[in-house]
Formats: structure tokens, sequence, C-alpha cells
């Protein structure tokens, strides 16, 4: 089974604004509610993870003879 | 008597001081007078004794009716110039003039030199690829395509060396440090640049990535004319991301800024363009997480309000039904009264009952000699049978 490709940053953030708006209509019941409340928590989670990620190096791109593409850290 | 003079003595009347000036320091000041005093200029001329030096610098004259200017054209201008100048040929010249101290030598130090046959056929040019770009639809609006909002992955076509990518690592690492840059190295300059900026932005297609900045820093107009190089702006166009065009400064407008999705100003701008700031994303999240908590906490509320009006309900409906029942009751309890047989025993009946309480009935329960309670309304007294009843 391949694992499922993990949602991107805008991906959680748009989910977590519907959660939010959901919750914030009476409609909803309390079950629902803690279903919601508990899927925003993960996704708030997950969302800061993603602000906190650590900084990448650039990279530079090669182009073989053989017209493969590698790449290097760029040296800046 | 000597001669009375209206404006002082004449200058250097009084014969060689101590402050008399070197060759060298008269050279030095006369340098410092002419390079500081003039903001760099175009010079229009034709050209005589050009030479090219083993260095790789330039050396002519450029002379009108009335004059002649010696001009030197430094290796790095030199090999940034299109085309060599031939003897005869009129060009406009950009640079400053300068003093060559050991000979004290005046001269004009260029920068750039542009034919002027060429400057209206690169003109003309520039019209017709502005013209056939349009035509086939490559300036449209409706081609633009919206920059990712969170893009992961950027491609950088630009010089390895230059500014701009400088500008642009430093910018977008500062707003989103987690962003990966693959940089997709090419000239941006020279004869050979169009054909290198193309193949770059074909390998662009290759790469995993979410947008791309082209571009590079500024420079005079021939350094940018490959940003406005057909070939560059069809290849642009053809890139599978959205991109951004980032050419020289805020003044410099090339054609490839039509034809890229977004045109920034400068490189910085373009990295400003591409990734979100992380702390303006930070206090999103941020405000997310409040309303979360705030929604979940108005639901708790709400549900128990609700509960403490389900309660309020339930008590009142149970107060209705007891009363009700309390009524049934009485009613009940009238009714029951009447027919107590402690009713009938006020009327003046009396009930026989056994020893075990039970009621006696019949005469043959009478036995002669038995003993019995008999029960009046307000007691019960002993009894017996008579014997020979």
């Amino acid at each position: 089974m391949t694992k499922a490709k993990e949602p991107t940053l805008g991906e959680e953030l748009k989910a977590l604004e519907d959660i939010v708006r959901r919750l914030e209509t009476d409609g909803t019941d309390l079950d629902e509610a803690l279903r919601l409340f508990e899927e925003g928590v993960t996704r708030l989670r997950r969302a800061r993870e993603r602000l906190g990620e650590a900084e990448q190096s650039v990279k530079l791109v090669l182009e073989s003879a053989d017209g493969t593409l590698r790449m290097q850290d760029a040296d800046l | 008597m000597t001669l009375s003079l209206p404006f002082g003595p004449e200058p250097g009347a009084g014969g060689p001081s101590d402050e008399v000036w070197s060759v060298a320091e008269l050279n030095a000041a006369a340098k410092a007078v002419v390079e500081d005093g003039f903001a760099p200029m175009w010079v229009r001329g034709e050209v005589t004794g050009f030479r090219v030096y083993q260095s790789g610098h330039w050396y002519f004259d450029l002379k009108d009716e009335a004059a002649k200017v010696r001009c030197t054209m430094w290796k790095f201008a030199a090999s940034r110039c299109p085309e060599r100048p031939v003897d005869g040929a009129e060009v406009f010249v950009f640079g400053k003039p300068a003093i060559w101290e050991e000979k004290g030598e005046f001269s004009f130090s260029v920068q750039r030199l542009l034919l002027t046959n060429r400057v209206g056929a690169q003109q003309q040019e520039l019209e017709r690829i502005k013209a056939a770009l349009a035509r086939d639809g490559l300036f449209d609006a409706a081609r633009k395509r919206p920059l990712p909002v969170f893009p992961e992955t950027i491609a950088v076509v630009t010089s390895p060396d230059g500014a701009a990518l400088r500008d642009i690592v430093r910018v977008a690492r500062q707003r989103w440090p987690a962003v990966r840059l693959l940089l997709v190295p090419t000239r941006v300059q020279g004869a050979e640049a169009a054909a290198e900026v193309v193949r770059a932005l074909r390998l662009v297609d290759e790469l995993a990535c979410d947008c791309c900045i082209v571009g590079r820093g500024g420079g005079s107009k021939e350094d940018l004319a490959v940003f406005n190089d057909e070939a560059v702006c069809r290849a642009l166009a053809k890139v599978r991301v959205p991109t951004i065009s980032a050419v020289g400064h805020e003044t410099d407008v090339s054609l490839a800024d039509f034809v890229a999705d977004v045109r920034a100003a400068t490189p910085s701008m373009a990295a400003q363009l591409a990734v979100p700031d992380r702390a303006e994303v930070a206090a999103t999240v941020g405000s997310l997480a409040e309303r979360l908590s705030g929604g979940l906490s108005r639901h708790t509320r709400f549900v128990g309000e609700r509960l403490a009006r389900t309660a309020d309900r339930m008590e009142a409906a149970m107060g209705e039904a007891l009363s009700a029942h309390r009524h049934t009751l009485e009613r009940m309890a009238a009714q029951l009264d009447a027919l107590s047989p402690l009713r009938v025993l006020e009327r003046g009946f009396a009930i026989p009952l056994g020893e075990n309480g039970a009621i006696l009935r019949g005469r043959a329960a009478f036995t002669p000699g038995r003993r019995f309670d008999l029960r009046l309304a307000d007691g019960t007294v002993p009894a017996r049978v008579e014997e020979d009843a």
C-alpha cells in the first residue's frame, strides 16, 4: 500500500478554516463538534510543524552530457 | 612709486613660494575635479583609430567636426558590447571623463557603446517580436496563472554568480526558510545567453517544482536584451509551472515581463511574491487555533444550556403530572372513603372476626362457646357464642 501524499500547508489551512467555520455555526451537534475539534487540533499541530521546518539548502541543477539531471548543494 | 593694482597683487607676482605643487599633485587634483565633477553621460561621435590591445581593452578616438577626445573601453565593458565598431562608424558612447595621471591625459572612459545605425534597427526588431508575441496571444491576461500560495520548491533560472540569485535566496529564506530553491544556472548576458536561458527554461519542466523565477539583476539595456529575445519569451510561455519574471531594476521592463504569469520589479520582489511570510502565516494559524477552541466551547456551552433548559422543562412537566395524579388520588380516596367498611360500622353494623382476624360468615362459624371479636366503629369487643344456642 502506498502512503497517501501528505496534505500541503495550504490544504491544511483550508481544511482548518472549514472546520472552524462549521464549529462556529449552530447546526452542528456536540458529537460532530467534538470530532471536528479533534481533527482541527491534529491539523493545527501539523500546520505548526510545517511552519517550524528548517531552512533548506539551495540545490544546483546540473545536466549531464547524456541529458540526465543531478543536483548538488549550491555553494553560495 | 609703485603701481597701485585695483584687484590686489597680480597672481603669481610674488614668485614661487613654499607651496609649490608637484606635477603628480597637479594631475591628481585635476583628476579629482574631472572625475568627480561629471555624472555619466551619452556622447555621440565618429570612431577613429580603433584598436584592441592584448589585454582586451579597446582604445579609439571619438571626433566630430569641431573636436576629438581619446576614449578607452576596459575589457569588462568591451566584452559586453554586442558589436565591435570600425573606424568611421558613428556611435553613442556612455561613460565619464577621466584623467590619466601619469601622462596628464584627458580621456573618456566608455562603459557602453552603441552603433547609431543599430539603435534604430534594434528598436524595429523589438517591435517586430512584440507584435509576433502579441499575435500569438502570449501577452493575454487570460493565460496568466495564479502563483501557488505555499510553494515547496521553486526553480530559479538565473546566473549562479549574479546579485539576483543572492537577493532571491536571501529574501525567500527570510520569509519562508523551508522553501527548496533549485538553481538552474544560465548565462544571462552576451551572445550565448538567449540559447542558454531557453535550454534552462525547458529544464524547469523536468523538475518537481511549484513555480519558477527567471531573471537577472540590473544592467545596461544590452545586458537585459536577452529577456527581449523571441525564443526566450516563447520558452517562458511554455513553462509548465507558473512563472515570475524579475529582470533588472524597477524601471526596466522587458518582453519577458509581459509573457511571465507575474512580473516582479526586482529579483528581491520576485522572492517576496513567490513565498508567503512565515510570521504572517503563523498569525493566521494562531487565530485559527483560537477560533477552533472558541468554536468548541461555544458548542459545549450551547449543549449545557440546552441541558439546563431540558431539565427545567422536565421538572415543570413532572410537577404538572404529579398534581394531576394528586387530584386523581384525592378523588379516589374520597370514593374509597365512601365505601370504607368503617363507614358501614359507623352506621351501627358490627363485624365478627375469628382468632385469625378472618370474618366469621354464616351460622356455621358460630359454634357454641366459640370466642370471637366483634369489630365496632370505635373498637373491638370480645364476645362468646352461648353454649346452648
